[in-house]
């Protein structure tokens, strides 16, 4: 409860909306976030929760609706169509990483969270008329903080490996690693464990706990309801492309108003207990 | 007898080599622009693109290097190419269109996850496609590759239709000139060097690309 006070919003979603052919996917979403938050969202299949992140991350443009972080308009459905250049510096607002980890096979685990970092540097450094010597400082630094990263998930180790003699539970601590190393102002998780083998979630889930701070602002689409409830500092639950309802951890699940989110719980705990 | 076959072998031998890296070095780059039209989102593009290659697959290469040799002097009255100019061309479009197939199968089969990737990193389109997924593409379609190069070692015996002196060719030359039928036996063994030296380098650059999965 304390965060929501102090933190000063850095994310505003207003009347969202998204529609796939003709079925209406996301139906004007609004929400706010703070810096510092951890915000999860929850519900069923289909409910439009990926749907909602992609268009965050500006996988999915949105039909209607604007989305604002930190007072820049990454996206205004009146702006009409973003150009490619602005699309990427929009995108890195947000960091993603998604369920099926998607780390690029071919680059050992340093090089995955050093490339687009590199990449970027060179970019930066062409454009402001950097010498040679500047950029090797930037990669310096790149290395240095990849170094550092690996270290936070626990895999410093594992720096020379390729993705495919990794864990599923380690790849997707390295895709973390590397959502981290562009500093995004909000990380966002798609489903970070459903495709893990359920006893690596447990890594994975520890990693993500072990991000939350005052700086770390971060949204997660789960199905995991005691991580959602022990980590996050808000809830959304989305259901047929709607906001159901929003609220803290102990409002949304200690006293769900909607009849949609009692049965979805329901549900869950039916889950839960046939799997038990 | 045989030292003599064996120098007016390798005459032909030449020119089958000669062909068969022209066209690479033709029909690869090439593949690759037939290929970003049939993937093209300008439907116009994709369509004309498809049924160039529709046509291309879907007539014999040799009567592809006739309408070549043959065409520009028949249709246009002019004095046309050249025996070898014309055979290369042909030879380019044709396998230019098996390659192109070849590659659009290879980058419709890596996962949207590895673009989606590169995009929420930051890159560019073209950073993706250079950075990400030709390498990924490359090895997947390594295989598929070796079996049409190996092709064109053969293929290039086409070219004796309009009188080029290839390999097959030179040999039949000796055969009629010389009433002896062994050269033409003796020519499998050049084709077969010639594959084998292909096949034993597809395999080492499988080998090397072996070091991921994916």
């Amino acid at each position: 409860m304390g965060n929501e006070s102090q933190g000063t919003t850095v994310l505003k979603v207003e009347n969202l909306c998204k529609s796939f052919d003709k079925e209406e996917v996301l139906k004007s979403v609004s929400f706010e976030l703070n810096k510092g938050e951890v915000l999860a969202i929850i519900g069923s299949s289909g409910g439009g929760k990926t749907t909602l992140l992609r268009c965050l991350n500006q996988l999915i443009i949105p039909d209607k609706g604007r989305i604002i972080v930190n007072d820049d308009v990454i996206f205004d459905d009146a702006l009409g169509k973003e150009n490619e250049k602005n699309l990427r510096t929009k995108r890195l607002h947000f960091g993603l990483v998604f369920q099926q980890f998607n780390l690029f096979p071919q680059y050992n685990v340093f090089n995955n969270l050093t490339l687009a970092a590199r990449l970027l540097a060179k970019e930066n450094n062409k454009k402001n008329g950097g010498s040679q010597e500047e950029l090797k400082k930037e990669y310096a630094k790149i290395d240095e903080e990849a170094t550092k990263l690996l270290e936070r998930v626990g895999l410093k180790d594992k720096m020379k490996a390729y993705p495919c003699e990794l864990s599923g539970g380690q790849q997707q601590r390295v895709a973390i690693a590397r959502a981290l190393i562009l500093n995004p102002d909000i990380l966002c998780f798609d489903e970070p464990t459903s495709a893990l083998d359920p006893e690596l979630t447990g890594e994975v889930l520890r990693v993500i706990e072990g991000l939350k701070s005052n700086d770390n602002t971060m949204i997660i689409v789960t199905h995991e309801m005691e991580f959602a409830r022990r980590v996050a500092s808000k809830i959304i639950f989305i259901a047929d492309g709607v906001i159901e309802e929003i609220g803290t951890p102990e409002e949304v699940f200690e006293n769900p108003k909607s009849e949609k989110l009692k049965s979805f719980f329901s549900k869950s705990v039916e889950v839960i207990s046939q799997n038990s | 007898m045989f030292l003599e076959v064996t120098l007016q072998m390798l005459d032909g031998f030449k020119l089958t080599v000669f062909i068969f890296l022209v066209t690479l070095l033709g029909a690869l780059p090439l593949g690759l622009i037939i290929t970003f039209g049939s993937m093209s989102k300008i439907k116009v593009i994709k369509s004309i693109t498809k049924a160039f290659v529709w046509v291309i697959r879907g007539t014999p290469l040799m009567l592809q290097i006739i309408l070549v040799f043959y065409g520009p002097g028949l249709i246009l009255g002019s004095k046309g190419i050249g025996r070898l100019p014309a055979v290369l061309v042909a030879f380019i479009i044709n396998y230019a269109c098996y390659f192109s197939e070849i590659y659009r199968g290879g980058i419709e089969s890596i996962s949207q996850g590895q673009y989606e990737a590169g995009q929420v990193l930051g890159m560019t389109k073209t950073q993706i496609f250079f950075k990400i997924i030709l390498a990924q593409v490359i090895k997947r379609i390594i295989p598929p590759m070796g079996n049409e190069i190996i092709t064109l070692v053969k293929d290039t015996s086409l070219a004796r239709v309009v009188s080029c002196v290839e390999l097959l060719k030179a040999a039949q030359d000796i055969v009629g000139l010389k009433a002896i039928i062994w050269p033409i036996f003796y020519i499998g063994a050049f084709y077969l060097l010639f594959t084998g030296v292909l096949t034993i380098l597809f395999g080492k650059i499988e080998k090397k690309l072996d070091y991921y999965k994916g």
